[in-house]
């Protein structure tokens, strides 16, 4: 009798070690799918760095960053990348200038004021525009917009930095409009209450009080506005031309994500390096984004 | 008695004339008041009806441009240089093979990334780790996709140019799509039904395999919708890791041979080509699809809110 009892908590105690060793085996193959994500994020810096640096190193630091020409077919290549960054930098804030306020109007008007099927049917059609892949976007604007800069403004080709603005401050808009909406969404009904009470206006409330109240998560909204805006290449590279000038309003200009893309399927040795190298300091250029982001979102989320 | 009567007409006239400054005063604030409150309301309504404009024109132009040039024999044949015609199947058979592909690999490893996290993680600080990188990979534009799957995939790991390199690519661009979306529905499977699990004796591989997994099934559907919308857009990314040929395959020999999808398609057809007819047909129908996403995803929303109240 004693026998059979230990010898069936012996065989228990196997089984749990079993079981127990299968659980941490699964365990262990959880931790490594969720470690996924971190080590493509570490793969990416660390193949752009290894592959960006050299390049970098070979041209001259300052020679690299703050040279004005680029020229890299050249007998003799030349590789300044200021005009990409330059236009990367402008044509963002364009855009920036161009869709918020947009993007900023139409949020507070559905989230504060638009109610029931208008508010749902806007949403949707919101929602679309960040649906439409950025060809499409791009197709349109070289076939609309470029030729109407060309005749509205008289320049030889409508192919310019404004046009690359006007299609990114589109582009934009959606990621603006939606964070923005959300952020007003959630400021607490007793500030508008509070505010109604004491005499003041619904729209003089909802701009004086719901704004200011989610001023964070509109600064996040924008924020997430500039990395879509400086991380876009194909549409832009539809309308902008796409010739290394330097930054201005009617020419043909290359932004930081349009030097990558247009000469890499050709390219070899130095040259692609120096294109590895853009993209590094695009990388760079969106870290910094990245971060100014989270810092947004955290204070939202403190706020909220 | 004189003296006073003229003193209270005084009085009477100081008071009439500070009421009247203040009347002006508080007209002035009230105009003011009125032009702000007008303007305003003027600048919301400009802005959300230039949008909605914005939504219809773009539908609309695309859609008109490309749609007579659809035909059934566009669809279904290849590129020929003899007739001289063009035909997007092999573009068609392209997208659906990629799709497949990324949603094959990366619906295990974004689904087991949220699982992770709401189930079995305890270490605050991998957490934390995990989460930045996710909203990291969400930041990063898919120039830079295309150019890593491109140095990794491509080369190091000897893909060559292929459909499969580029799904590759994708499924790390998705995956931070495909494991918010089930996170987000891993929250709402009440912490008793787990309770109840672990209370009959289950362990928990068994309670995640039987309670956790069926309640995350509507954040996988949106999440796939999410992801299949993106990667019918994704054009930067695929340019350089899945090339751009036109030739019809099977789905095994596909993925290892370079193919454009409809985007890559589009933009080739379009900017290198000038082939504008040809380009809008593709856009009509990718604004097509993309309408048809965006109603998909919203139905499944609401057809689960509906099912969980």
């Amino acid at each position: 009798m004693a026998n059979k009892a230990t010898a069936f908590l012996i065989g228990w105690r196997i089984e749990m070690k079993k079981t127990k060793i299968i659980e941490n085996i699964i365990h262990g193959i959880f931790l490594i799918l969720g470690l996924i994500t971190v080590a493509s994020v570490l793969l990416i810096t660390i193949y752009l760095v290894i592959a960006g640096i050299p390049a970098i190193r070979e041209i001259g630091f300052f020679k690299f960053l703050f040279g004005k020409n680029w020229a890299s077919t050249a007998a003799e290549p030349v590789f300044g990348i200021l005009p990409f960054i330059l236009t990367s930098v402008y044509g963002t804030a364009g855009a920036i200038v161009l869709g918020v306020p947009i993007g900023f109007f139409t949020a507070v008007y559905l989230s504060k004021i638009a109610t029931g099927k208008m508010r749902e049917t806007m949403e949707a059609a919101v929602s679309l525009l960040a649906g439409i892949p950025s060809v499409v976007y791009g197709l349109v604007g070289m076939l609309v917009l470029v030729p109407g800069i060309r005749k509205i403004f008289h320049v030889p080709d409508g192919a310019s930095l404004l046009a690359a603005i006007i299609i990114l401050a589109i582009m934009i808009l959606p990621s603006i409009i939606k964070v923005s909406i959300t952020a007003l969404d959630a400021v607490p009904k007793e500030y508008e209450e509070a505010s109604l009470a004491l005499g003041a206006t619904p729209i003089e409330t909802y701009f004086r009080v719901s704004v200011p109240a989610a001023k964070s998560g509109i600064a996040a909204a924008v924020v997430l506005g500039v990395g879509r805006a400086i991380g876009e290449a194909m549409a832009v590279m539809m309308v902008s031309g796409n010739v290394p000038n330097m930054p201005s309003l009617f020419q043909s200009v290359r932004f930081l994500t349009t030097a990558v893309a247009s000469e890499m399927a050709y390219s070899s040795g130095l040259q692609q390096q120096a294109l590895f190298s853009i993209a590094l300091v695009l990388f760079f250029f969106i870290m910094l984004i990245n971060v100014t982001l989270n810092f947004f979102m955290k204070k939202e989320g403190k706020e909220a | 008695m004189d003296i006073l009567l003229k003193k209270e007409q005084q009085i009477n006239e100081d008071d009439f004339m500070e009421k009247r400054v203040k009347r002006q005063l508080e007209t002035k604030v009230i105009r003011k008041r009125k032009t702000y409150e007008a303007s305003m309301k003027v600048l919301m309504l400009a802005s959300t009806f230039l949008t909605g404009l914005l939504v219809v024109f773009l539908i609309s132009y695309v859609l008109i441009k490309g749609i007579p040039n659809l035909s059934i024999e566009f669809l279904i044949t290849k590129p020929s240089y003899i007739t001289e015609k063009i035909g997007i199947l092999p573009d068609i058979l392209n997208t659906v093979y990629i799709v497949l592909a990324t949603l094959f690999i990366v619906l295990p490893l974004g689904v087991g990334a949220a699982i992770y996290l709401t189930e079995y993680a305890s270490n605050k600080k991998i957490v934390g780790a995990i989460e930045y990188a996710a909203e990291t990979l969400s930041g990063i534009p898919s120039i830079i996709y295309g150019l890593v799957g491109m140095l990794f995939f491509c080369q190091f790991m000897g893909m060559k140019t292929s459909l499969l390199a580029g799904a590759m690519t994708l499924v790390i661009m998705n995956l931070p799509t495909i494991m918010r979306t089930t996170q987000e529905s891993l929250k709402t499977v009440p912490q008793s039904y787990r309770e109840g699990a672990f209370g009959l004796g289950a362990g928990k591989w068994r309670v995640v395999r039987t309670v956790v997994l069926p309640g995350c099934v509507d954040g996988v559907i949106t999440g796939c919708i999410l992801s299949v919308g993106r990667i019918l857009g994704e054009s930067a990314a695929l340019l350089f890791t899945a090339g751009f040929a036109h030739a019809v395959n099977g789905l095994l020999d596909g993925l290892s041979a370079p193919g454009a999808t409809l985007t890559v398609a589009l933009y080739v057809y379009a900017k290198e080509q000038g082939e504008f007819g040809v380009a809008f047909a593709i856009a009509s129908i990718l604004m097509m699809l993309t309408v048809l996403i965006n109603l998909a995803a919203t139905m499944v929303g609401k057809y689960f809110n509906k099912k969980k109240n």
